[in-house]
């Protein structure tokens, strides 16, 4: 299994799957930030996002997701003003630039993007701003990892772990994981060539009867990861339950600021409005959570291409570029084309 | 002096001095769409001058000109760019190459311009006059007269700065004729330049993005090349510029159009460093990026080396290449052959790229 949905988005692109023996399947993992985010979490972001003097400042990938109701285009088209950023920093100018008015962020992603919403937050902090807040969605692999290797129904016999996770954590944690549910994990880069030799080096520990944690993207990742980025997160954020769109609730695989930081933790801060919404609802129809943990391709789902599309998407690994069904949809809906001459 | 202002009334909140009226010479007003004195002032001093060529200075309700025997073709675009200037170019030569470029990739000889402006009230007439220059520049530059114009004002926040509309007539030479549907099975498909410039140089001032390597838009006119691929009796079977959507909904459209299949070769595809590395960056790709000054051409194979070699010789050109081929496999569809030698459908998007997270 290829954990990140980067990694996925080449395979399919690039058609690497289909340069493999026959006897080699990979299985994409839940790596697409945008893809778990829960429907809760999303329709919060749209409470939020509506309320009168709030700028919402969101990555571009999360506007086309539907929550339960509605996504985030739907508030920007009907008045809300709701902003694409590119970084977290971004947020933190708009905020000083607008004293007047509540910036709130949908902080989404896993550890790569944590040090720069932690970032972001000592930065207000320090220059005394308070109209400035996250909404957390942040999630961590290793925790999700485990859980699929928990579960009865796993055929995973490696991993690609996502190099760009482990260029800011490093990959001292994968050690134990690989030894506890005796899988090797080969830390993986995204171009294609990255993701063959990757495939490469989990195939011949598996011939050769290793288990260990190897790191292809030397070019990139540590051992012990970029230690500064972890310090800040440190700082900022400590662990705490998150649910997982289509896999539920995982303990410890999600991020919270610490209680020094309360201040600009948007769930607190506008608790009362968020307080009338009930409990976010999956489309029924939508199978993402058999997708996210590998257990189905996206081409096998019934709604695939036909009630579910990047136009009129089900679910969210629809939506997102880094999505697993999104990718088949772009690259694959097609039957497979026939080189002309 | 003192800082005391006369006052009206003892309340402190009231402010009694009135604001100085903002002079109709520095920004654009409700009036000078209206119809009356402001707005003539408005059409001559900034459009006319501008402008000013014989069709034009007539000041009529609209141009005339004798036709000659032939094929008219006509054209029109509305002009919507955040911000006004962006490196390598701004909406006023946009406003005019894109329309010129229309009316080249119909295989014509571009005649005359119209233009609308849709200005918004408390719009900077610097910024205006600024718009209007280089406008004036790029038609020259062209060859191209803006014979016949409008404005109108609207509201405070009923737009955004200035909209610009600009259409065109140009003559098609006898015996040309520049159709999807001309496309055949076999030909070459040629690209004009490198890829994504200017999509990535308004994204990059819009958003205040840095990146290595300064990023210029390929805003240009395109008529001179496609008039000398003529000339040299290249057979164009068809041209479409690859604005919005870039070369991937450009090919789309064609594909479908002409009933064809599509094969381009992904490492024949120019695309320039740093627009490369901005796209990498931000999750965009660049086959799906717009360009304002690069057209895709499909002509027999076996004109494909002498078409190159044509196009090369314009400086918008200089990287022209051959990229693919049509076919009759895969009606209506186009397939890249990727890096690394696999096959894959380039579809259309769904919407606009959004950049993604990680």
């Amino acid at each position: 299994m290829e954990v990140c949905g980067g990694q996925t988005h080449a395979i399919v692109r690039f058609g690497l799957d289909s340069l493999l023996p026959k006897n080699l399947e990979l299985i994409h993992g839940p790596g697409c930030p945008v893809c778990v985010t829960s429907v809760s979490l999303i329709d919060q972001a749209v409470c939020l996002a509506s309320l009168p003097g709030v700028i919402f400042c969101s990555f571009g990938d999360m506007l086309r997701v539907p929550g339960s109701r509605g996504d985030l285009f739907g508030v920007k088209a009907a008045g809300g003003d709701v902003r694409i950023i590119y970084s977290p920093l971004d947020a933190f100018e708009l905020a000083r630039k607008n004293p007047d008015r509540e910036v709130v962020c949908f902080a989404v992603g896993f550890e790569t993007t944590a040090p720069a919403w932690a970032m972001a937050v000592t930065q207000a902090k320090q220059s005394g701003i308070t109209n400035f807040s996250l909404l957390i969605a942040h999630v961590l692999v290793p925790p999700a990892m485990e859980t699929i290797l928990s579960s009865p129904q796993s055929r995973i016999q490696g991993f690609l772990a996502a190099g760009h996770v482990c260029t800011v954590m490093g990959y001292e944690e994968y050690e134990a994981i690989a030894q506890r549910y005796r899988v090797p994990i080969v830390v993986t880069g995204f171009e294609p060539l990255d993701v063959l030799e990757g495939v490469a080096m989990l195939v011949s520990q598996l011939e050769e009867g290793r288990i260990e944690v190897e790191n292809q993207y030397v070019r990139s990742v540590s051992r012990e990861g970029n230690r500064s980025a972890r310090t800040l997160v440190d700082e900022v954020f400590e662990p705490a339950p998150r649910t997982w769109r289509g896999i539920g609730k995982i303990p410890a695989s999600g991020l919270r600021l610490k209680s020094s930081y309360s201040a600009y933790d948007a769930e607190l801060k506008f608790q009362r409005e968020l307080s009338h919404l009930a409990e976010g609802k999956e489309d029924p129809e939508c199978q993402s959570g058999l997708v996210l943990q590998g257990l189905l391709k996206p081409m096998d789902c019934p709604a695939f291409g036909t009630r579910c599309t990047p136009e009129r998407p089900l679910g969210a690994p629809m939506v997102s570029s880094e999505g697993a069904c999104a990718a088949y949809y772009r690259y694959r809906s097609h039957a497979t084309p026939v080189a002309g001459s | 002096m003192s800082d005391e202002r006369p006052t009206m009334s003892s309340s402190k909140s009231f402010e009694p001095t009135c604001p100085l009226p903002i002079s109709a010479k520095n920004t654009v007003q409700l009036a000078h769409g209206g119809g009356g004195r402001l707005m003539q002032e408005l059409i001559q001093d900034v459009f006319v001058q501008a402008f000013h060529n014989p069709l034009l200075d007539c000041l009529h309700d609209g141009a005339t000109w004798p036709v000659e025997k032939g094929t008219l073709a006509f054209t029109t675009d509305s002009y919507v760019v955040r911000p006004l200037f962006f490196p390598g170019g701004d909406i006023g030569s946009l406003a005019v190459n894109g329309t010129i470029n229309d009316l080249a990739m119909c295989g014509a000889k571009p005649l005359y311009l119209s233009t609308g402006f849709i200005l918004e009230e408390g719009l900077s007439m610097e910024v205006l006059q600024r718009v209007a220059h280089s406008m004036a520049e790029a038609a020259r530059a062209a060859g191209v007269p803006i014979v016949t114009g409008d404005t109108k004002v609207v509201d405070r926040g009923k737009g955004d700065g200035i909209f610009i509309n600009t259409s065109g007539v140009g003559l098609v030479p006898n015996g040309v004729r520049v159709l999807p549907t001309s496309i055949q099975p076999g030909d070459a498909i040629l690209v004009s330049g490198d890829l994504g410039s200017h999509g990535v140089a308004v994204l990059s001032v819009r958003e205040g993005l840095m990146f290595d390597g300064k990023v210029e838009s390929d805003s240009a006119p395109l008529h001179h090349i496609v008039g000398d691929l003529i000339e040299n009796g290249i057979e164009l079977h068809c041209l479409r510029d690859l604005t919005r959507g870039g070369l991937a909904s450009v090919l789309n459209e064609l594909a479908v159009a002409a009933k064809v299949g599509m094969t381009v070769e992904e490492s024949a595809i120019p695309v320039n460093d740093p627009v490369r590395g901005a796209c990498e960056l931000l999750g965009l790709d660049p086959l799906y990026v717009a360009n304002e000054g690069r057209f895709v051409a499909m002509v027999p194979a076996l004109q494909a080396e002498a078409a190159l070699t044509v196009m090369r010789r314009h400086k918008p050109a200089t990287l022209a290449a051959r990229i693919g081929f049509v076919t009759d496999h895969n009606p209506s569809m186009v397939v890249l052959r990727t890096v690394v030698g696999t096959h894959r459908v380039l579809d259309l998007l769904s919407g606009e790229q959004l950049p993604r997270i990680c």
